[in-house]
């Protein structure tokens, strides 16, 4: 990005900061709503939300770091609350612009958004589900994070976790069975769902990944389920 | 899928499980023993994993001298810089206390197959129902002509992390201003095929920020090596004029060195050199040649549960074995002692045995933030150890994609040792 365009875009900043309304002083709703993509793989935010991979996101702002109910933080997310992190702008700034550095060895496996108008525009977006949690659109697209088109009839498969048990110890060789992640994501207590669509979008090279792909190329759907199943087990 | 599973547990392992297991318990010294030789990828992982799942009902001793492991995968970036000593350090504490394993700091001197006994340097005698030997790599005397054990302090092998390692990276920091270090790179079939060129990049990145005017030069007995295409690229791009690579067209094969005058000569030619790393041809750890369960170098094993061709009771894991398809390396040894934990316990108590599956992938680190990998999955057939699929990093990848797969290495690192020791 050029001098002058970040000078004008700075321009930008001041004058919506000062002729906006408060909920989008920080940013643009609407481009943060399309940054949104990059975090929906884990996190819902508005009308129905639930958690999936990571809590969902409604309220986050002026919460406590791991205070949201029902969800299984990591140890590191659930000390960081107790010693007082709570998400404000300022804190969720930081923490979206490198998860690890702001709280390490949590099981957000995101490598963090660069860009301070992105964050700025992000948190925008968020801040609509928080503020003002009742007047969630009831024609907005939830953002979910289980897009696909996988058949039906694959996704009803139960897993064995017995058999998911022994097949994990491939999986444990890089990804870590307490569920911290540190360059390789963290893969317990997922939605059995999340963890059938996120394999076979591996098995079917739809995720990049090539160890990925590799190894959820070899697994029949059953073995896929026992995995699901044994993962979501975890503690 | 219910009914596949009970075909593959119905016909194969499951059923010989449970034909074997009473012949043990009806021994009459209660719960089965087994015995672990080795704390390594194989042998700590193997331990972990039957003493874990078994809760208890197995005995498992793990024969290690070391107190400390230090390990040998991302040693080549301690000598970069990049890890500090310690890094690489991992103790037995967690598997004694948390699972109940019987961890021995001794040298396992012999082993009676007859009698079913392991004999340690102390004197000691530990019986077993099933033997794992997961020993590592030892050398081949005179492969390399001039050198030998004796050697080893003036030109370090390098090649079991820890004090070696320790000793080389201090003789790099000593070399004179432009002066000339020097590999011996091993013939095939030795432990972790990338693991020279990793470590000719580390001490290039080493040289390049302390000694810039310094050499590499590479003797190497072999035409072609791992990653070949990988490592050339980034020394082409990170190291430019610094390493000489000598390959078996160009006499690298044909290779002395005298120590005491740290001379190496390549195809007739000497060079005076300021440090020399000599890694010497391999074969498998010495105790799996004094349990006579070694053809040659290695020790032949059956793929299906990593036992041996000469002792059903007698199981061999990792750099030591024969195994058909896959690299010698860590994370293979930790792959095959989890398929070896699964046939062992259900050898002994009758559990379920799954069906064997491997897989391997490499990390290696060129320059700074610049990692690439190797992988493939593999299956166990009648006759080896087969590799399905594999992949392998792309030159000419962009920077993130390289800076990604060195974090992926960082993660992996953390995974493969919690999964051997906490």
């Amino acid at each position: 990005m050029g001098r002058g365009y970040r000078h004008l875009l700075a321009a930008i900043v001041v004058i919506l900061t000062a002729t906006m309304a408060p909920a989008v002083e920080t940013g643009d709703a609407e481009k943060g709503a399309k940054l949104f993509s990059k975090c929906k793989g884990c996190h819902e935010v508005g009308k129905d939300a639930t958690d999936r991979i990571g809590p969902h996101l409604n309220g986050i702002f002026g919460r406590e770091a791991a205070a949201h109910d029902g969800y299984a933080y990591s140890k590191s997310m659930r000390r960081a609350g107790v010693d007082g992190l709570i998400w404000t702008a300022e804190t969720l700034d930081a923490y979206i612009e490198n998860p690890r550095a702001l709280v390490s060895k949590t099981r957000m496996s995101f490598r963090g958004m660069k860009d301070p108008q992105d964050r700025a525009d992000l948190m925008a977006y968020l801040r609509v589900y928080s503020d003002n949690p009742a007047d969630i659109p009831e024609a907005e697209p939830t953002a979910r994070g289980t897009d696909h088109d996988l058949d039906p009839a694959i996704l009803a498969l139960k897993g064995d976790p017995e058999y998911g048990e022994y097949l994990s110890s491939e999986c444990l060789t890089c990804h870590q069975s307490d569920g911290s992640a540190e360059g390789i994501p963290s893969i317990t207590r997922w939605p059995e769902e999340d963890f059938v669509i996120a394999m076979h979008a591996y098995k079917r090279k739809l995720r990049p990944h090539p160890v990925m792909q590799m190894m959820a190329g070899r697994l029949n759907d059953e073995e896929i389920a026992a995995l699901a199943a044994y993962f979501k087990s975890l503690d | 899928m219910k009914l596949n599973r009970r075909v593959f547990l119905g016909t194969g392992a499951a059923a010989a499980a449970s034909l074997s297991a009473p012949n043990v318990l009806a021994d009459g010294h209660g719960k089965p023993r087994v015995v672990v030789i080795g704390g390594g990828a194989g042998g700590a992982t193997a331990a972990r994993y039957i003493a874990k799942d078994s809760k208890g009902a197995i005995d498992v001793t793990l024969v290690e001298p070391s107190r400390t492991y230090f390990s040998c995968f991302f040693s080549n970036l301690y000598l970069g810089g990049f890890k500090e000593i310690d890094d690489l350090g991992h103790t037995y504490g967690t598997l004694a206390a948390k699972y109940g394993i019987n961890v021995v700091h001794d040298w396992a001197v012999d082993v009676d197959r007859d009698g079913k006994t392991v004999t340690l340097a102390g004197g000691g005698q530990l019986p077993y129902d099933k033997l794992i030997l997961s020993p590592g790599i030892d050398f081949v005397d005179g492969s390399v002509e001039g050198w030998s054990l004796a050697a080893q302090n003036a030109m370090p092998h390098a090649y079991k992390a820890g004090s070696q390692t320790e000793l080389l990276k201090a003789q790099i920091a000593a070399m004179p201003e432009g002066g000339v270090f020097a590999m011996v790179a091993p013939p095939n079939p030795y432990r972790c095929p990338p693991g020279p060129y990793e470590r000719i990049s580390m001490v290039a990145h080493t040289l390049r920020a302390n000694n810039p005017t310094a050499k590499i030069i590479v003797a190497d007995p072999k035409p072609k090596f791992s990653k070949m295409g990988l490592f050339q690229e980034g020394w082409a791009d990170h190291y430019e004029g610094m390493i000489d690579w000598i390959g078996e067209e160009f006499g690298g094969g044909d290779v002395s060195v005298d120590p005491s005058a740290m001379t190496v000569t390549i195809d007739g030619e000497e060079t005076k050199v300021d440090a020399c790393n000599v890694i010497p041809a391999q074969k498998a750890g010495r105790i799996a040649e004094m349990a006579g369960v070694t053809d040659g170098n290695w020790a032949p094993v059956n793929a299906i549960d990593m036992s041996t061709k000469a002792d059903a009771d007698v199981h061999v894991l990792g750099d030591a074995s024969m195994q058909g398809d896959m690299p010698k390396s860590g994370f293979a040894a930790n792959s095959q002692a989890k398929v070896c934990a699964n046939a062992v316990r259900g050898a002994l108590t009758g559990s379920k045995v799954f069906p064997a599956k491997f897989t391997n992938t490499c990390w290696s680190l060129i320059d700074a933030n610049d990692g690439v990998k190797v992988g493939a999955t593999y299956e166990a057939t009648d006759e080896k150890i087969a590799k399905v699929d594999g992949f392998i990093s792309q030159t000419g990848e962009d920077s993130a994609t390289r800076k990604a797969t060195y974090e992926e290495s960082e993660g992996w690192y953390a995974g493969i040792t919690a999964d051997m020791f906490s």
